[in-house]
């Protein structure tokens, strides 16, 4: 078993840089999520550990033990890769097996390697198939196994669920982690998807052009963005955000919304006129009547169920848009005016200017926010 | 097709017919000639019946061309022998030297490499007869003059150009990430060559070697000047027939369908790879 760690790595391409003086440690047996939109370097990230290309700057270390100008195949790393990469001209059966192959393992040795990994990921019957003849969620399993079957104290997963089907996904986002967990290995994990990241990762790296823009537990990520660009990326539907300028009173410090005065919990002594957006999330907000303390008027323009929560779009007074999101079979207004309440403890604010989110961690639990 | 009426299909099948007529009655003609006389072949106005002989053949496999003049000695079935091992050792050369360095070219950008790469090409623009002249004189100079060796070298410029540029075509399409995955599964960068990308290019390097052998068999210019009779491959010894005491048609139409046997023969062999790797575009994920 190995932990990872990169030293100041840098990667260009031309004159672009791809990685910036990036620094990450994983700690031995933990699952790290690269978390990030397309571009922001981390299938680069992913390549640079797998040795299959070289930094321009920087180290990287395997177990303690410096692989910088290692070549991939002495690394002992698992790989899988996005588009599957499986070799079109063997069968699965040998595919799964050229990890074995290459530490030269006996031909039973091999067998019983590749079938009961294939038993673990349940494509046992399909092992004689080519590529071509298996579905995509064969072949993405495949992949996985390929990766999975040298037992490799470190694994790279470059969003293996990225072109399966939707329910297969979510099949395999519940099996992956106690897959990921009995096997023990450090595993570093990219995708796209923020529910992928939260369901799969001990930590998430929120990677953006390059840089680690934060890097935290999946709750510390939620409750607490670094930034707007961050509180956008999770969450479905998104936050709402909206351009305030908290004011102060004897209670403490309040937003304006709708000629409503809303009271923020937490320290943003800072923030006092300042140009600010507040974020809201939608499970925060909740339909209350008329005679509730702050409930602002709004006006109910559409609302969409889905399976197991109701997502209602209103509009205040002053136009703004609001998306509320209640629990299925909660009861709420479906149409015409309404009143919504904020839950001020839950509220994030952000600098307008920077995008930075003011005041420290100072959030409380959404669940018990919500209960008060 | 559900929807062609019958006067598409009628349409369809005279312009295919018309197609097919076009350019297999060239070959068709040679093949009948072949097995007539001079006599027959020069009749006025053509025959298409006539009794077929298979003199032509015989005089061109035992070496005896029977003129008016008298008999002639001909070297044809050495000619072909010539041909034969000129173009399988040139192609061989060629894709041994040529595979590696289409390999090299597609996965390793370094300084120069496109430069390189496209100089190997250019020799495929100068006419041959410019670079000929000077080749001459250095391979009477160095003794490559008349010997195998020396034409095969120069078939290179026929034959490595092409294989060059079309099978690194072929390994550029493979996705770098399937080459990838098989050195971190833990291989050598020689065994991802030998296990990944020449299976996977191997459609690629079989058409690159069928075109070049192609080149090679049809190479008319290169043996003319740079070899003897005993080294010349059947372009060059077909010269032979056009004898003072006239042109030996038949004969020309024997030698022509047995020269043109062997590579319609790799052709048809080779087509099933061709389409294979056509269809293998599964490749990609």
């Amino acid at each position: 078993m190995a932990s990872l760690e990169l030293k100041n790595v840098v990667k260009r391409y031309k004159s672009q840089t791809v990685l910036d003086n990036l620094s990450l440690t994983v700690a031995d047996g933990e699952t790290l999520v690269l978390f990030g939109p397309s571009g922001a370097g981390k299938t680069v990230l992913l390549r640079l550990v797998a040795g299959v290309i070289d930094p321009d700057e920087g180290k990287i270390l395997i177990g303690g033990e410096d692989m910088t100008d290692v070549d991939a195949e002495f690394r002992g790393v698992g790989m899988a890769f996005q588009n599957f990469a499986l070799f079109p001209h063997m069968t699965a059966f040998d595919n799964i097996a050229t990890p074995l192959e290459a530490s030269r393992s006996s031909q039973s040795a091999i067998k019983a390697g590749v079938e009961s990994v294939a038993k673990l990921l349940k494509i046992g019957h399909v092992l004689s198939h080519k590529p071509r003849a298996l579905s995509n969620g064969q072949k993405q399993r495949t992949a996985l196994a390929r990766a999975l079957v040298g037992s490799p104290p470190v694994l790279l997963l470059d969003d293996p669920l990225r072109n399966v089907d939707a329910k297969l996904r979510f099949e395999m986002r519940l099996e992956l982690p106690r897959l990921l967990a009995d096997r023990g290995a450090t595993v570093v994990y990219v995708t796209q998807d923020y529910k992928e990241a939260m369901a799969l990762g001990d930590r998430i790296a929120v990677m953006s052009q390059g840089v680690i823009k934060q890097l935290g537990t999946p709750e510390q990520i939620y409750r607490e963005p670094a930034n707007i660009e961050i509180a956008r990326l999770f969450g479905d539907p998104t936050i709402n955000l909206l351009d305030v300028k908290p004011s102060r009173d004897a209670k403490g410090i309040y937003i304006g919304l709708s000629n409503v005065q809303v009271h923020l919990a937490g320290s943003y002594e800072t923030a006092v006129g300042r140009d600010c957006v507040i974020g809201l999330r939608p499970e925060a907000l909740a339909f209350v009547d008329e005679a509730t303390p702050a409930a602002i008027p709004v006006t109910v323009e559409a609302e969409t169920p889905l399976n197991e929560k109701i997502v209602t779009l209103v509009r205040t007074v002053r136009g703004r848009e609001i998306l509320v999101s209640r629990p299925a079979g909660t009861p709420g207004q479906t149409e015409g005016r309404a009143h919504i309440a904020v839950d001020g403890k839950s509220a994030l604010l952000f600098d307008r200017a920077s995008g930075d989110r003011i005041g420290s961690k100072n959030v409380v639990n959404l669940r018990s926010g919500e209960a008060a | 097709m559900e929807h062609t009426s019958p006067l598409e299909r009628i349409l369809r099948g005279t312009a295919l017919t018309l197609v097919v007529i076009f350019f297999m009655f060239p070959i068709v003609w040679i093949l009948m000639m072949s097995f007539q006389t001079n006599e027959t072949i020069l009749r006025i106005p053509p025959q298409l019946v006539f009794k077929p002989t298979l003199a032509n053949y015989t005089a061109l496999i035992t070496g005896k061309l029977t003129t008016a003049a008298g008999t002639l000695d001909i070297a044809f079935m050495r000619n072909l022998w010539n041909s034969v091992f000129l173009s399988v050792t040139s192609v061989a050369v060629a894709l041994l030297l040529g595979v590696p360095a289409a390999y090299a070219f597609a996965r390793h950008k370094f300084r120069g490499s496109e430069d390189i790469a496209f100089t190997l090409l250019s020799f495929r623009f100068a006419p041959a007869l410019l670079v000929l002249l000077p080749l001459t004189l250095y391979f009477q100079k160095l003794g490559l003059a008349n010997t195998y060796i020396g034409l095969i070298w120069v078939y290179q410029l026929i034959c490595l150009p092409l294989i060059l540029w079309i099978v690194r075509g072929y390994f550029e399409d493979i996705p770098a990430d399937i080459e990838y995955a098989y050195r971190i599964a833990g291989h050598s960068w020689f065994a991802t060559f030998r296990k990944i990308a020449l299976p996977l290019a191997g459609p690629g390097i079989a058409a690159a070697g069928l075109l070049a052998f192609i080149f090679a068999w049809n190479n008319f210019v290169f043996a003319l000047v740079l070899a003897s009779a005993d080294k010349q491959p059947v372009t060059v010894g077909a010269l032979a027939f056009i004898t003072s005491s006239g042109i030996q048609y038949g004969q020309i139409s024997a030698a022509i369908v047995l020269s043109i046997t062997p590579t319609l023969a790799l052709a048809l062999y080779a087509q099933r790879y061709l389409v294979e790797g056509l269809s293998l575009g599964a490749v990609k994920g």
